[in-house]
C-alpha cells in the first residue's frame, strides 16, 4: 500500500497519474471512493432519522434510522440489568475504564498503576452486585451489555497474563513433569473451541460438583475465558523466549546468576518485549471472544443487541443501525488497544536502544 | 466457519450434557425445586430470546407474552407475587441444557413436545398450552391454493428446526419434489422469502401470522395455505425427578384453562370469590375444598394466578389474539366445548 502521507504533493500526482491509462484508472477509483463515501454520509447523516419513532423511519427518503439507538440504547448497553438500577453499571464501567486509563497512562507512577485497582475492583463489584450501602442485590446472571464485556475482558487478561507467563516458562523448565503438564494444559485448551469450553464451564461443571459446592456461573465462565486466553498468551510468550539469543543466558550464568535468576531476570523481560505485538494481538482477540459468552445465556454487548432487537417486530428492521452502533464500540476499544500497543513498543524500543 | 464449528460443538455438548444429566438429575434435584424457589424468592423462567407474542422484552427490559404470562401466573400461585420471576432468555440450542443444569426452574419457551425430548433429555413436559402446527406462506400472485401445488417450488426454511425435518417428511410422503433453501437464522430465512428468493416460506403457523402482519410490505399480498403439515404442541417443561414441582407447573396451566371454562376472569374473580355458589368456581378460587394443600401451596393459589394474568382465554387474547401484533385466530386452541381441542382435567 502506498502511504499517501509520506509522499510529497508532486510525487503523489506522479504516483496516481503516471500515464494516461493508469491515470484514468486512478481517476475512476477516486471517483468511486468519493461516490461511495458520499452515499454513506448521505445515508448515515443527512437523511438519518433520530427520533425513536419507527413509523417515521419507514417513510420514503429516510436513510439510517438512529431512532433505534435512541429507543434501545439502554437495553443495548446494559442488557438484562434492571432498568431502574442502570445508573449503577454505567458508573461501574466508568470506574473500570478510568482505572484502565490510569494504569496504561505512560506517566502514571508505577505504584499508582497497581494501587488504583485496590479501590476500583471492589467498587465495580459493589455497584454491579449491590447488597451493600443500601443497593438492591442484582444476581450476576442479570449483568449484561458493556460492563459485562469490559469486565470479562479485563479479568480474563488478568488471569491470562500470569497463566501465560507461568506455562510458557514451565515449558522451558528443566523438570520433565512441569514441562509436560504445561504443554498439556496449553495444547488442551488451544485445541478445543472456546464455545465448548464455555459450555463445559457453565453447564457441565455444576453437574460434576455437589450442590453445596456450586460456584457462581459468571465466575466459572470468567475463569474459563481467562484460562483460554492464557493458553494463547503462553504460546506468544514462548515465541518471545525463543527469540532471546542463547548468549544472554550464558552471559547471565557467567556473571554468577543462578539458572532461575537468568530465566526470570534476563530471559523473561526480553521475551515479553519481543512478544508484545503478539500479546496485544491476543488481548484484542480476547476482547472479541467475549461475544461467545452469549451461548451460555450471558448477554454481553452483542447478546444484548439480539435480545433488544432480535424479536421486536417494531425495531427488528433496523438491525443494521444497531449493529453499526455496537460495531463502533468494539472498534473504538480494539483500535485504542492497538494504538496503545504501538506506543508501548516505541517507548520500549527507546529505552532498550 | 467458526459458526459452523460452534453449532456443531454446541449440539455435541448439549447431547453429552443431556446424557449425563439423566444419570445425575434424578438424585440431585428431587423435590428440591419448590424449596429452592421459596428460598431464592423468585422463579427462574427460561424463555425465548425474543419471539413477539410469546416472550419479548421491551426497551425497559419488561417481558411480555403468552409464555411470560404463564410464568407470572406460576409466580403468583407459588410466591404470592406475579413479579417474582426472573426471565432467562435461552436460544434453541441451550434451552434444554439450561433446564437440566438448574439454570432455570421451568422452561416456557414455545418448545414442541416430542417423544425424544420427553424421553431422552432429562426433562418432562407438564401440559400443552398452545397447539401449533407448521404451515406455508406464499405470495398471492402465484395463485397457489394448496401445498400440493408446490411442485418444484423453492421453499425457504430455517435450519436445525423441526420445520426443516417436517418439510422433507411431508413432501416425501406426498411424492412431490420441492427444493428447500435452508438459512441459518430466522431473520435471514424470512428476509430471503420476502425478497423473492423462494416461492414459499414455512414455519409454525403462529410464526407465519406474525411475519405476514409485520414483515411483509403489504400483508394482503401473501396467503397462508390451508395445509397444516405437523403437530407442534407447545408447553412448559421441567426437570425430571421432581414430581411435586411438575404437579404445580402442570396444574397452574390446567387451572387457567378450567377458569376460562368456568367463565372466571381477572375482572370478576373478586366478586365471584365473595358470592359464587358454583362448586367448580369455589374450588378454583379456594373458597370450596382446598386444592392447594395437595400441591404444597395454600388454598388461594389459583385465585392469585387468575388475578395476575387472567384465564387462558384472556392470556391468549392479550398476547397473540386478534388485538395483538400476531392477530392469530383461536382455531384449535378454543375450548373443547367450543369446537377446539383445549381440554383440561378437572381441578378437584
Amino acid at each position: 500500500m502506498i502511504r499517501l502521507a509520506t509522499l510529497r504533493r508532486g510525487r503523489l500526482l506522479q504516483t496516481l497519474f503516471p500515464d494516461r491509462w493508469n491515470g484514468a484508472l486512478s481517476a475512476f477509483a477516486l471517483a468511486f471512493i468519493g461516490w461511495a463515501m458520499w452515499q454513506a454520509f448521505d445515508w448515515a447523516v443527512l437523511r438519518a432519522a433520530l427520533a425513536p419513532d419507527a413509523e417515521r423511519c419507514f417513510a420514503d427518503g429516510v436513510g439510517a434510522c438512529w431512532g433505534v439507538i435512541t429507543e434501545k440504547h439502554r437495553a443495548l448497553l446494559f442488557g438484562r440489568y434492571p432498568y431502574a438500577e442502570q445508573w449503577r453499571p454505567m458508573l461501574a464501567v466508568g470506574v473500570l475504564l478510568l482505572a484502565v486509563v490510569i494504569t496504561l497512562f505512560p506517566r502514571s507512577p508505577r505504584a499508582l498503576r497497581i494501587a488504583v485497582w485496590l479501590p476500583a475492583l471492589p467498587v465495580f463489584f459493589a455497584l454491579m452486585a449491590g447488597g451493600v450501602a443500601g443497593l438492591t442485590p442484582v444476581p450476576s446472571r442479570q449483568w449484561g451489555g458493556l460492563p459485562l464485556t469490559v469486565m470479562l475482558w479485563l479479568l480474563a487478561v488478568a488471569i491470562a497474563l500470569p497463566v501465560g507467563v507461568l506455562t510458557a516458562m514451565g515449558r522451558h523448565s528443566g523438570l520433565p513433569a512441569v514441562r509436560t503438564l504445561c504443554g498439556l494444559f496449553v495444547e488442551l485448551l488451544r485445541g478445543v473451541p472456546l464455545v465448548s469450553i464455555l459450555f463445559m464451564a457453565s453447564f457441565m461443571v455444576p453437574l460434576l460438583l455437589p450442590p453445596e459446592a456450586r460456584v457462581d456461573m459468571l465466575l466459572r465462565v470468567q475463569v474459563a475465558l481467562g484460562l483460554f486466553g492464557g493458553a494463547y498468551l503462553s504460546e506468544n510468550i514462548r515465541g518471545g523466549i525463543q527469540a532471546v539469543p542463547a548468549g544472554q543466558v550464558q552471559a547471565a550464568l557467567s556473571l554468577g546468576m543462578t539458572p532461575r535468576q537468568a530465566d526470570w531476570l534476563v530471559v523473561l523481560p526480553q521475551a515479553l518485549r519481543h512478544a508484545l505485538p503478539a500479546m496485544f494481538n491476543s488481548f484484542i482477540g480476547l476482547f472479541k471472544e467475549t461475544t461467545l459468552v452469549t451461548v451460555v445465556s450471558l448477554y454481553e454487548l452483542t447478546g444484548s443487541l439480539s435480545l433488544a432487537i432480535g424479536g421486536d417486530p417494531v425495531w427488528r428492521p433496523f438491525f443494521l443501525e444497531a449493529y453499526l452502533f455496537i460495531g463502533a464500540i468494539y472498534w473504538l476499544c480494539c483500535f485504542s488497544l492497538s494504538r496503545y500497543s504501538r506506543g508501548l513498543e516505541r517507548r520500549l524500543a527507546a529505552t532498550s536502544a | 466457519m467458526r459458526h459452523t464449528v460452534s453449532r456443531l460443538s454446541l449440539r455435541l455438548f448439549g447431547g453429552i450434557a443431556a446424557a449425563s444429566l439423566l444419570a445425575f438429575s434424578a438424585t440431585a434435584q428431587a423435590g428440591k425445586t419448590l424449596d429452592s424457589i421459596r428460598q431464592k424468592g423468585s422463579i427462574q423462567c427460561g424463555v425465548s430470546t425474543g419471539v413477539a407474542g410469546f416472550s419479548l422484552p421491551d426497551s425497559q427490559g419488561n417481558w411480555s407474552g403468552f409464555d411470560v404470562d404463564y410464568c407470572r401466573a406460576l409466580a403468583a400461585a407459588v410466591l404470592n407475587d406475579p413479579s417474582k420471576v426472573t426471565f432467562t432468555p435461552l436460544n434453541s440450542q441451550q434451552r434444554f441444557a439450561a433446564l437440566q443444569s438448574g439454570e432455570v426452574d421451568v422452561l416456557a419457551r414455545n418448545t414442541t413436545w416430542t417423544l425424544t425430548r420427553d424421553a431422552s433429555l432429562g426433562l418432562q413436559f407438564a401440559a400443552i398450552t398452545y397447539f401449533d402446527g407448521q404451515g406455508f406462506l406464499v405470495p398471492k400472485k402465484l395463485k397457489i391454493t394448496s401445498a400440493k401445488q408446490l411442485k418444484n417450488a423453492e421453499i425457504c426454511v430455517q435450519s436445525g428446526t423441526t420445520n426443516e425435518k417436517n418439510l422433507a417428511d411431508y413432501f416425501r410422503a406426498q411424492n412431490i419434489k420441492v427444493r428447500t433453501v435452508v438459512f441459518e437464522g430466522f431473520e435471514a430465512s424470512f428476509k430471503a422469502f420476502f425478497s423473492g428468493r423462494c416461492q414459499a416460506y414455512t414455519t409454525d403457523v403462529s410464526g407465519l401470522a406474525g411475519l405476514r402482519n409485520k414483515e411483509a410490505k403489504n400483508p394482503d399480498d401473501y396467503v397462508v395455505l390451508p395445509e397444516i403439515i405437523s403437530k407442534e404442541p407447545l408447553g412448559p417443561a421441567v426437570r425430571r425427578g421432581d414430581d411435586e414441582w411438575l404437579a404445580i407447573v402442570k396444574w397452574v396451566a390446567y387451572g387457567l384453562i378450567e377458569a376460562e371454562e368456568a367463565g372466571l376472569t381477572q375482572a370478576n374473580a373478586d366478586a365471584w370469590k365473595a358470592t359464587s355458589k358454583d362448586p367448580v368456581v369455589q374450588r378454583l378460587l379456594g373458597t370450596g375444598e382446598d386444592s392447594g394443600k395437595l400441591l404444597g401451596l395454600d388454598r388461594e393459589w389459583l385465585y392469585r394466578g387468575i388475578k395476575a394474568v387472567g384465564n387462558y382465554g384472556e392470556i391468549f387474547e392479550r398476547n397473540v389474539g386478534p388485538n395483538s401484533v400476531l392477530k392469530l385466530p383461536r382455531g384449535v386452541n378454543r375450548l373443547w366445548n367450543q369446537g377446539g381441542i383445549l381440554y383440561a382435567p378437572p381441578v378437584r
